[in-house]
């Protein structure tokens, strides 16, 4: 078997507050292959924006510090690597995307200018060549008069547009992993739709893994191979996404599940619910971090964490799985 | 017929935008052109439609948060655009409103107690006494603890602030909550107690909602009617139950299409729609959605459709589309 693309083992992240660290990522690992696509799903708060970030090694500190684990990107170990180092790697080999484009392109220069930037710093290409291969991006995302849409400034541009932009900028130079925190979340339902379908088409085309991080379990299963649940810091389940819907595992991945809204063609009277509210970072409860909120949950649940465990297709953190817990 | 709680005729919001120079001619926004419904007490009419549309936009018109420019909304019967002063005061208590960002619709510096007095205190609701005991109940009837009273907004989860929010709204006693993308803010796992809550103070309470939202699962989990809204139009309005299983216009189906599914065995094989909303500044000739219509014809192009109305008796299903027209054939197109 090929090493995996990634590695994280035990990644643990605080964030300095008013009355010392709170933990934000309590010692998470996952693996990820070359091409393959993983969702990382989680109500707020449960640190999956901020995995994104260590991962691309650009979790602000302070306040935040990664105070254990390992991020190897094949076989390279991002953490504690010089920032130099990671700054080759940035837009390069891995790349980022983000919810609201408008603040992370640059307002003052146009769009081809940034892409051409990007292009330039990383590969050795001249003006016109880098230009070439900027327009040809943009295509490929599905930008109608590509080559005029060069000249504008982000805010001349659509919500649907300044993503998509994102999108070829992050992708220009094929890097082997795209880390992707809530890229639609702020599109309409249409053009999320194509967005998705871009990420999806391009990122196949050019053979690189996805990190989709998001809190919309219907992006995931558009999208994703594999899913990893976070609550409070942790994963508390992983699977293939199809299991997941299937067979969820963890009682807060069913919950989950069951909760999402979706179109039905038997509408139901009431929803299924999850009791009570996500604990906020630092007043994370000891033990199962959902047992306050599990109708499962019994005295083993709150006395120490459970560990991960196969269940069926799953690995889940659970005592008293979901299914007939083969 | 019985008259309808609220009954909204050719509403029109147009915003004037300024040009460059003092001398180009004035450009107009149209959020809000020409839409009329009726909503009858208790029944949930959801809006839906994609950002621009003008759905916010109508949800304030109706209650004169922003001045309309034409139309005429009637509230029990009662002309709102007609009235002003102290008696559409009078009238604006039996409409309250939520909205979307219970962090930014509550005032940071009043205790919970403050914020449900207010309302009581301004319409003059019960003696001064009694009103103490009221917020207790209203703060019961939402599902928080009377530890709540002397806490600050900044003390709650953003599910919890939603349900003061719904307190504040409830206080009046109001026959109609316009609820303005009250959940989309919120945690899933939240957002669905939301979503039962809402349900239970309909049936407690006989309150009718105007649901504006973006999110089509959820306009169809909680509404009896839903309305579709496209470039400040209603292009299709139905029973719920009808407009999911029918969906009569075009743009309907593109929406009802392009919502993932979070199931398993869906990846890849819808057909989204393809561009974007054009610009309410000027919008599209004839049918406004015809730039972005799978089925359109010449006819499209140059002549807005009119409503036409599908349903049957006692079931009304109304679309804006030539495709359902019956005066339109196809030799119109030449």
């Amino acid at each position: 078997m090929t090493p995996p693309l990634l590695h994280v083992e035990n990644l643990t992240i605080d964030f300095d507050a008013r009355h010392g660290p709170v933990r934000a990522v309590d010692g998470i690992s996952f693996e990820l292959a070359a091409g393959e696509t993983l969702g990382l799903v989680g109500e707020s708060g449960c640190g999956k924006s901020v995995t994104g970030l260590a991962l691309m090694g650009l979790v602000p500190s302070p306040p935040g510090r990664v105070v254990d684990g390992s991020v190897r990107f094949e076989g390279f170990e991002c953490v504690g690597a010089p920032e130099k180092t990671l700054r080759s790697l940035r837009g390069k080999t891995m790349s980022m995307i983000f919810q609201e484009p408008m603040t992370a392109l640059n307002p003052v220069f146009t769009v081809g200018r940034q892409l051409i930037d990007v292009l330039r710093r990383h590969e050795p290409l001249d003006r016109r060549q880098a230009r070439r291969r900027a327009v040809e991006m943009l295509e490929r995302v599905g930008i109608p008069r590509a080559a005029a849409r060069m000249d504008e400034y982000p805010h001349e541009l659509s919500g649907g547009l300044r993503q998509r932009i994102m999108i070829a900028m992050a992708l220009a130079c094929r890097p082997r992993l795209l880390i992707a925190d809530e890229p639609t979340t702020a599109l309409d339902v249409t053009t999320q739709a194509q967005v998705l379908a871009e990420i999806r088409e391009l990122t196949e085309a050019l053979g690189t893994a996805v990190i989709l991080v998001t809190h919309d379990l219907g992006v995931i299963a558009e999208v994703c191979d594999r899913v990893a649940v976070m609550y409070c810091g942790r994963i508390v389940e992983q699977a293939p996404v199809d299991a997941v819907f299937r067979q969820p595992r963890h009682r807060y991945t069913e919950g989950l599940v069951a909760a999402v809204p979706r179109i039905r063609e038997v509408p139901i009277e009431r929803l299924p619910t999850i009791p009570g509210t996500v604990p906020e970072p630092g007043r994370w409860p000891s033990g199962c971090r959902f047992a306050p909120r599990c109708a499962y949950a019994d005295a083993a649940c709150r006395a120490a964490p459970p560990a991960l465990r196969p269940i069926g297709e799953s690995v889940a953190a659970c005592l008293h799985p979901a299914g007939d817990g083969r | 017929m019985t008259t309808a709680l609220l009954e909204v005729r050719g509403l029109v919001k147009h915003y004037r935008l300024r040009g460059g120079w003092p001398w180009s001619p004035a450009r107009w926004l149209r959020a809000v052109d020409g839409v009329s419904f009726e909503l009858a007490a208790g029944e949930t009419l959801g809006l839906v439609g994609e950002s621009g549309c003008g759905k916010s936009t109508l949800g304030r018109a109706l209650l004169r948060l922003v001045e309309p420019t034409a139309g005429e909304v009637r509230l029990n019967g009662e002309s709102l655009t007609a009235l002003d002063g102290r008696a559409l005061t009078a009238q604006r208590k039996h409409v309250q409103m939520i909205f979307q960002d219970p962090y930014a619709s509550l005032p940071p510096r009043r205790t919970v107690e403050q914020i449900l007095r207010e309302p009581l205190d301004w319409h003059r609701i019960g003696t001064p006494a009694s009103r103490a005991g009221r917020v207790g109940e209203l703060l019961a009837r939402v599902g928080l603890g009377p530890s709540a009273l002397p806490r600050y907004p900044h003390a709650f989860s953003g599910g919890q602030r939603q349900r003061i929010g719904i307190a504040r709204a409830l206080a009046v006693e109001p026959q109609l909550i316009i609820a303005d993308e009250a959940v989309s803010a919120l945690d899933v796992s939240v957002q669905s107690q939301i979503l039962n809550l809402l349900a239970d103070l309909q049936q407690e309470l006989g309150l009718a909602y105007l649901f504006i939202a973006h999110d089509l699962a959820v306009v169809q989990h909680i509404s009896d009617r839903v309305a579709v809204m496209y470039l400040g139009e209603i292009v299709e309005q139905a029973s719920s139950r009808r407009l999911y299983a029918q969906p009569a216009h075009p743009y309907t189906r593109a929406l009802i299409d392009a919502v993932p599914r979070p199931a398993s065995g869906h990846r890849g094989h819808r057909a989204p729609l393809v561009g974007e909303v054009p610009s309410p500044v000027e919008p599209p000739s004839g049918c406004r959605f015809h730039t972005r219509c799978p089925h359109a014809r010449p006819i499209c192009r140059s002549m807005a459709p009119r409503e036409i109305e599908l349903g049957t008796a006692g079931e009304s299903h109304r679309v804006r589309c030539h495709l359902h027209d019956p005066e339109i054939d196809e030799h119109f197109d030449d």
